[in-house]
């Protein structure tokens, strides 16, 4: 028995906000024969359990709630009757833009397409990747998997809360825990700063009196069927606890906050290559990966801070999907970015056109008083000063097409510097 | 000349953006907000020395179950928030319920409407 092939111009695999921008940006640039492969029951990815507000001042000028912002673009999708497949999980995929996927009423089927934009977005790093000693009793959560269970199926994951980490979806869920009844009695966090947001520190935190310890971490978990307490430490500048700061805070429930991992096993199968840091695909202006005809795009490219940017960047790969697919000739330059260190990653990573350049980075600590300087070798051809960087917050600079002609060769490096 | 009786350091809540703010209460009963990027952070200055409001964010019972997320259409004083949680947690509502449907109109007396922020009307 052969199985069903599909053939279509474009597929989209995931239907958050990255696949969803991405469809709808790539239709309105002229492609009409393309599909939305989508994972869960419905569209709109993870925003559909942030039902806390704050998205969309970017894009639609309005401060909307995750799931008003999901159907905002659903809406768009639906306008434009691009189809899209739910419940459908994708195996595979080739460097030829065969993907394998399936679903209960399509059994295993293939999809043969001309192009493909990865939006498969990111998931969390688990207790298992942080080492803490201790027993593994119930009532250990991620973060965001305690959101999905208060938000979406209406159940609270404990009463007596500590969470490690102090990125957004922890914040967020400190409030989110605390409105629902549960003592929230701890936010510990390993840097000597957070990694969230400053207005959700005031507005989750100090609005409920939650305390954050910085420099802090979760040393110990005790507890046989379900958590009792944990123990929490000090750190010293090496991040390494100091013994004689450990205390005990008795919980039943201990939220994880402590990262997002771009989810890249189909990009890996079709042998994309990754950038180390972002763990995402390495890619060109137009969010094109190393493989002609695949393109990345939102969380699964690069952890962002604001789902109006994954919205900006997913057009940005459905327009130059659109423009593949028409037969226009990919960028021959090769230029390469290169960060100093302190600027850790850059995305796109790579230039193969002189035009215009939006250029996305990260720092790797808190740095005050810089000037963000781009280099063509010897010369300077891009500086701006800031008051204040951190890793918390994504900056970006634009090279202008006038500076992009002048470029002498392959390879630019970025970075910070003290301002003069 | 009017002299400064109070003075804080805010963080903004209004956009991503978080901008640092340095509120000062003058005894003529003024309020003067420095450190803001835009109008709305100097509102957001002003109200918060002389009457905190949030924005509620919460969930509502359908009744088959499911949990649909609701918001407050305007904020609601900030001391108000437990007691409107108490409240919406009381409420079931329709599975037809639709996105933007007014579920409470002027919760608790707040002036603000709870709406729906979801929909479970065109899903399996």
């Amino acid at each position: 028995m052969s199985l069903k092939t599909l053939k279509t111009d474009l597929a989209i695999i995931g239907g958050g906000p990255a696949g969803m921008s991405a469809a709808v940006a790539a239709y309105d640039a002229g492609v009409r024969n393309l599909l939305i492969l989508e994972r869960d029951g419905a569209l709109g990815g993870i925003l559909q359990q942030c039902i806390h507000n704050g998205f969309g001042l970017h894009r639609f000028g309005e401060e909307l709630s995750g799931p008003e912002y999901a159907h905002r673009y659903e809406e768009m999708v639906r306008q434009r009757n691009i189809p899209f497949k739910l419940n459908t999980m994708v195996l595979d995929l080739t460097q030829d833009r065969r993907i394998t996927a399936t679903n209960s009423e399509d059994g295993v089927f293939y999809v043969d397409a001309g192009a493909v934009i990865l939006a498969m977005g990111c998931r969390e790093r688990p207790r298992g990747a942080l080492n803490t000693p201790g027993t593994r009793p119930a009532g250990i959560y991620t973060a965001g998997t305690a959101q999905k269970l208060v938000n979406v199926k209406g159940c609270m994951p404990g009463r007596d809360v500590v969470i490690l980490g102090s990125g957004d979806i922890g914040l967020i869920m400190a409030r989110r825990m605390t409105l629902e009844g549960a003592r929230v009695h701890a936010v510990c966090e390993l840097m000597p700063y957070s990694g969230g947001l400053a207005r959700n520190i005031e507005q989750c935190l100090h609005d409920f009196d939650i305390p954050l310890y910085l420099s802090t971490t979760v040393v110990g978990i005790k507890g046989r069927e379900r958590l009792e307490s944990v123990q929490i430490a000090s750190v010293d500048e090496n991040r390494r606890p100091i013994p004689s700061t450990i205390r005990e805070i008795p919980c039943d429930t201990l939220l994880l906050s402590v990262g997002l991992i771009p989810e890249n096993e189909l990009t890996k199968s079709a042998g994309v290559p990754l950038d180390r840091t972002t763990q995402g695909a390495v890619v060109d202006q137009d969010r094109m990966t190393r493989v002609p005809g695949i393109f990345s795009c939102g969380n699964v490219l690069h952890v962002h801070d604001l789902v109006d940017y994954v919205s900006d960047e997913a057009a940005v790969a459905g327009r130059a999907a659109a423009a593949y697919l028409s037969g226009l000739e990919p960028g021959k330059e090769e230029i390469e970015i290169v960060p100093d260190g302190l600027v850790r990653y850059t995305v796109p990573q790579r230039l193969t056109r002189r035009e215009q350049t939006r250029i996305f980075f990260r720092v790797g600590g808190i740095y005050r008083n810089v000037r963000i300087v781009v280099r063509d070798g010897e010369r300077e051809i891009y500086s701006a000063k800031k008051l204040k960087v951190a890793p918390g917050e994504m900056e970006s600079i634009t090279l202008s097409k006038d500076v992009m002609r002048t470029l002498s060769g392959g390879r630019l490096e970025i970075g910070l510097e003290e301002t003069p | 000349m009017s002299k400064p009786v109070k003075e804080r350091e805010l963080t903004c809540i209004i956009c991503p953006r978080g901008c640092s703010l340095r509120v000062t209460v003058l005894d003529d009963g003024t309020v003067s907000v420095t450190g803001n990027s835009c109008p709305r952070g100097k509102t957001y200055g002003e109200t918060e020395m002389t009457h905190p409001m949030r924005t509620l964010t919460t969930t509502v019972a359908t009744a088959d179950g499911r949990m649909l997320p609701v918001r407050t259409s305007a904020p609601v004083p900030k001391e108000m928030l437990f007691a409107c949680m108490a409240a919406v947690n009381e409420i079931v509502v329709s599975r037809d319920t639709d996105i933007g449907d007014v579920l409470v109109p002027d919760l608790l007396g707040t002036g603000a409407d709870l709406i729906a922020t979801g929909s479970w009307k065109s899903r399996t």
